[in-house]
């Protein structure tokens, strides 16, 4: 699109009913790396292809832990993108601490719609320029959600985002209706076939995919109200004993970083 | 006659005058032991919560696994306790979130001195006893007044029978107050850790009113956290 007269800021609409302003992030969007993100029955993964600078070799971290039970990927304005998932990050561990739950998954991306639409509707702010794929795994199961600048957040089965990415999105299309009888390798291995096809001309002999596997918690289902069954930190301590609110404690543990290399072929290193 | 019109009783309890006094601090009983060995840490807590000669449970843990390297014992007002040991879960999360690590236990200590100092003008009203290893790792064990005041030490012990435990350990553990040749002192083993802990609170259930039940005991080393549990009587 061109530079017109109604794309000065995102308070201004043009004759058409466009925001402008509005697009144009959604275009950083699409200036971001690729990202994946599908769902089976017990799973939710993410993947997402990592663009190295040859002169520094350091990884752009473009999936962030968020809870124990939710994990994003990014892809657009990484600035932005910290401070979002700064946000998640406060809002699941405020929840945590008053509540002693996890969040509702989809209660938080409503919560971030929110959020990120007054930014499409003040003179003094402008949208975020970062477009994420929101994993998680909550009492309804496992969930993707696709959150953009615009505002909106859609429930996913598989969607792909970032540059190059209308060719994940067709595999994952032709093959979403396998991804229900899937186990976790198999979903895994979709995610990265799927990434796989984002990569470009100019992309690395070796690449790195960053992947996120949101894992289900506990195969028993919750039994009365003892949140001890939902910890995924398992203590061996006597079932007896009550522990108090959530004495696990601490660390995401079972996000599984898991890192894989793909090999292109004889092209320049990226 | 006093400005409001009608005689004002004094202070002192008067009979059929209910005098009001809201204290907001309750002592909720237990008490604590740690010891600290070459490459472990062992911390006991008594699983009882009372008030004043109420029981409220015979089986609730003091002991808050921070991470997998550092145990708290917290005893004291269970209300203070549960409340500090939630602040310090949500700070322990976003220092995670953003150095990608698990806080050292030598930080988890600092920061749980900032964070009770920071309520100096209305403490918590708890006796903390920190237990794990430390980044070389050793164990170790650091001990805080309600202010947050920080000690390191090789042993300590906490809680409503914190002074009946404490000599008792300064004797077995720091081998004070007895005519023992340097040859004679025992180094300190995570057996011996465990049946001296075990033993003084035997001991302490005998004499302290407030302690007993149970004692759950949580030896930490770097493969992990083991957990013991130990019948203490009921009385």
């Amino acid at each position: 699109m061109f530079r017109n007269q109604y794309d000065n800021d995102t308070t201004t609409w043009s004759p058409q009913g466009r925001l402008f302003q509005v697009e144009y992030a959604m275009e950083a969007v699409k200036q971001g790396a690729a990202t994946v993100g599908l769902k089976g029955a017990d799973y939710a993964v993410l993947a997402a292809l990592c663009r190295t600078s040859k002169d520094t070799n350091t990884l752009q971290r473009k999936i962030m832990p968020v809870d124990e039970h939710v994990g994003m990927s990014i892809a657009g304005l990484t600035a932005d993108a910290r401070v979002v998932c700064q946000y998640m990050r406060t809002e699941c561990m405020a929840y945590r601490h008053s509540y002693d739950a996890e969040f509702p998954v989809r209660r938080l991306v409503a919560n971030l719609g929110n959020k990120l639409q007054t930014t499409t509707q003040r003179y003094d702010r402008r949208p975020y320029g970062v477009g994420m794929l929101v994993a998680g795994y909550d009492e309804q199961g496992p969930h993707i959600y696709q959150v953009m600048p615009t505002a909106n957040v859609l429930n996913c089965k598989a969607m792909a985002i970032g540059s190059r990415s209308q060719s994940a999105r067709t595999y994952l299309e032709r093959n979403m209706e396998s991804f229900e009888d899937c186990d976790m390798d198999e979903l895994i291995c979709h995610a990265i076939q799927a990434v796989r096809g984002s990569l470009g001309s100019d992309d690395a002999d070796n690449l790195t995919i960053n992947m996120y596997v949101e894992m289900v918690k506990s195969m028993d289902p919750p039994l009365e109200a003892d949140h001890d069954a939902l910890s995924e930190e398992g203590m061996s301590d006597d079932d007896m004993m009550d522990h108090g609110p959530s004495s696990s404690g601490v660390p995401p543990n079972d996000i599984s970083d898991m890192e894989t290399t793909a090999s292109t072929g004889g092209h320049d290193a990226h | 006659m006093s400005r409001l019109g009608f005689e004002q009783f004094p202070d002192y309890q008067v009979p059929g005058m209910k005098h009001p006094d809201f204290s907001p601090y309750e002592s909720n009983g237990g008490s604590i032991v740690a010891i600290a060995g070459d490459d472990f840490a062992v911390i006991a807590a008594d699983t009882r919560l009372s008030s004043g000669y109420n029981i409220h449970s015979r089986t609730q843990s003091k002991l808050f696994k921070l991470s997998p390297q550092t145990v708290l014992g917290s005893t004291g007002c269970w209300a203070d306790t549960l409340s500090l040991t939630g602040s310090m879960k949500v700070r322990m999360q976003s220092y995670e979130h953003t150095h990608l690590r698990t806080m050292t236990t030598e930080a988890v200590a600092q920061m749980l001195s900032i964070a009770m100092y920071n309520r100096r003008f209305f403490p918590y009203y708890v006796s903390n006893i920190l237990a794990g290893i430390d980044n070389e790792g050793k164990g170790v064990v650091y001990s805080y007044d309600p202010i947050g005041h920080c000690e390191k030490a090789t042993y300590r012990a906490g809680g409503t029978a914190g002074t009946l435990l404490q000599p008792v350990l300064d004797n077995q553990i720091g081998h004070k107050n007895m005519n023992l040749e340097d040859a004679d002192k025992i180094k300190l083993t995570k057996d011996r850790a465990v049946s001296v802990a075990s033993d003084t609170f035997i001991s302490a259930a005998e004499r302290d009113i407030y302690t007993g039940d149970s004692v759950l005991i949580n030896i930490i080393t770097k493969d992990g956290i083991e957990v013991r549990t130990l019948s203490l009587r009921k009385d």
